[in-house]
């Protein structure tokens, strides 16, 4: 581990004693007040995932400022960041959730939830952190401080027990849960406002959901369906009109093509009143306007499409591909929905992450092992990071939008 | 179920015989090889995990392949699970090719020394 950013205890207590004695003495070199204090809203955390590491970064001088190991396997992690922009929550395929602290470059504390996980999410109120998992299928609050399990929440289906496999959760208003349940073809929400009673109300999705997201307003939750053409759409503010299917038949009845890696959905693929989704089996981006939801365009693009994130300003819209034609990124002009860029930033592009405001955006090469920092105007890369098989990459920023 | 992955095992079967006619001990090279061990952690472990201990996808160790039927797994991987989300990769690798990743998968898959040597 590398030198923390900030420590507390000694260092503090030290640092204490010098400006009391500097101030006693009339002159404070503005440095050590800079050095001893920092805030969190440019910091992040890049995933090494081969190594179960996580680095440090700070978004403003595009630089690695700590590694943090022992997060287990991550495979497939996903993060979320507490309201203070403080503490990371990752969450390990191996079921692992660990709390990182981001100011001190350690590990705050650490659990073993589940035996396989996928990801999971905070509530509107930063007090609870709900994990999504695979084995055993279902959801659990903990407490955000403390990790403390306060709520198990099974995805059983059918008269056999069984239990499915649970994606694309999602924070709502209320400290409710969004997810999806991939072999029940449902789509269901927990009321976890009283974690010791939670409620939940079921609606159908379609067949095998495989990850959902939530508009960044909260109001309606959008699943992808790997095992149909369509995605379902459920309105939280009026759940009782239940769910429906928007984009119902998009592959026209052709063939899908292979799908060598699972497209990823976030609230990042609405921009200017559409919502950007990629297709599943199909090389195009599918365009839906949100007051409607009726389909205004298809975008053909290079491969199947992984991520399809918009520019916090919603001018541009840039998307990766699935294996083998991950070494490829488009950047797609929504006034023309066409593909203005096509880049190759790196070998294995796993994932990007736009700077708050979008100037620029952070690519994980895996097989470069490098993070790329590219101007999102003029594309060129003004930074290259050395990180072992990198792939999520996650901002600070995230903790104050839904569904992230 | 079972007959899905029958005929398939029957498909792969026929399909096979000229691949296999080449040369029994035929193996990929060890560039080759390197690669395919490469994909198999990072990209099918997307689905499988980077420790094959399973995803969207099921567990690939040796204890979990050890009752399966070899035809059966080399077919899954060349031509895909229909109804499932398994794709095929015949288009990225041969099913002679296919074959070794079942055996390794069945001995204790190799550690990934990265894309190429």
């Amino acid at each position: 581990m590398k030198t923390p950013i900030l420590h507390y205890g000694i260092d503090l207590l030290v640092a204490l004693c010098v400006l009391l004695w500097l101030s006693a003495c009339g002159s404070v070199p503005p440095q050590v007040a800079q050095d001893a204090l920092r805030g969190t809203g440019n910091l992040g955390l890049v995933i090494e995932r081969a190594d179960g590491r996580g680095q440090i970064v700070d978004n403003s001088t595009r630089q690695s400022l700590a590694t943090v190991p022992g997060l287990g396997d991550l495979s497939h992690a996903s993060v979320v960041f507490s309201r203070d922009g403080r503490y990371a929550y990752v969450f390990g395929r191996d079921g692992g959730l660990t709390k990182v602290d981001l100011l001190l470059a350690r590990i705050d504390k650490r659990v073993m939830q589940a035996g396989n996980s996928i990801g999971g999410a905070i509530s509107q109120d930063g007090r609870l952190v709900v994990a999504q998992n695979y084995a055993p299928g279902g959801i659990k609050a903990f407490d955000a401080q403390t990790l403390e399990l306060l709520a198990d929440v099974p995805a059983d289906y059918g008269d056999q027990g069984q239990r499915s496999k649970v994606v694309g959760l999602a924070d709502l208003a209320g400290n409710r849960f969004a997810y999806a349940l991939f072999d029940a073809g449902e789509i269901r929400i927990t009321d976890l406002s009283d974690p010791k009673h939670p409620r939940t109300q079921r609606f159908p999705a379609g067949r095998q959901p495989y990850d959902a997201l939530v508009t960044p307003d909260g109001r309606y939750y959008i699943a992808g369906l790997f095992g149909e053409d369509g995605l379902a759409l459920l309105d939280t503010w009026q759940p009782e009109q239940g769910s429906r299917k928007i984009l119902s038949g998009y592959g026209r009845g052709q063939e899908p093509l292979p799908v060598f890696k699972m497209p990823h959905l976030r609230g990042w693929a609405i921009a200017g009143g559409r919502a950007y989704l990629p297709a599943i089996g199909r090389h195009e981006v599918l365009v839906v306007d949100t007051t409607t939801w009726q389909e205004v365009g298809r975008i053909p693009v290079k491969s199947q499409p992984v991520f399809v994130m918009a520019r916090p300003d919603g001018r541009q819209i840039w998307v990766n591909f699935a294996f083998p034609d991950n070494g490829w990124v488009q950047v797609i002009d929504p006034l023309t929905q066409q593909v203005t860029s096509t880049l190759q930033p790196g070998k294995a592009v796993l994932h990007m992450e736009f700077t708050p405001k979008g100037e620029q955006v952070w690519i994980s090469a895996r097989d470069d092992h490098k993070v790329l920092v590219l101007d999102t105007a003029t594309r060129q890369v003004l930074q290259e990071l050395p990180a072992s098989s990198p792939s999520g990459i996650f901002f600070t920023h995230r903790a104050q939008r839904m569904g992230f | 179920m079972f007959r899905v992955f029958a005929l398939f095992a029957l498909l792969s079967i026929l399909s096979w015989t000229p691949i296999q006619a080449a040369e029994p001990g035929l193996q990929p090279s060890p560039g080759r090889r390197q690669a395919l061990i490469h994909m198999v952690i990072q990209d099918c472990g997307s689905c499988h995990g980077l420790t094959l201990k399973g995803g969207l996808g099921p567990a690939l160790l040796p204890a979990d392949l050890a009752d399966k039927d070899v035809p059966g797994l080399v077919a899954t991987i060349h031509q895909g699970r229909p109804g499932t989300a398994m794709p095929p990769f015949k288009s990225l690798l041969s099913e002679a090719e296919a074959a070794w990743i079942v055996e390794q998968l069945r001995q204790g898959f190799p550690r990934d020394q990265g894309e190429r040597p």
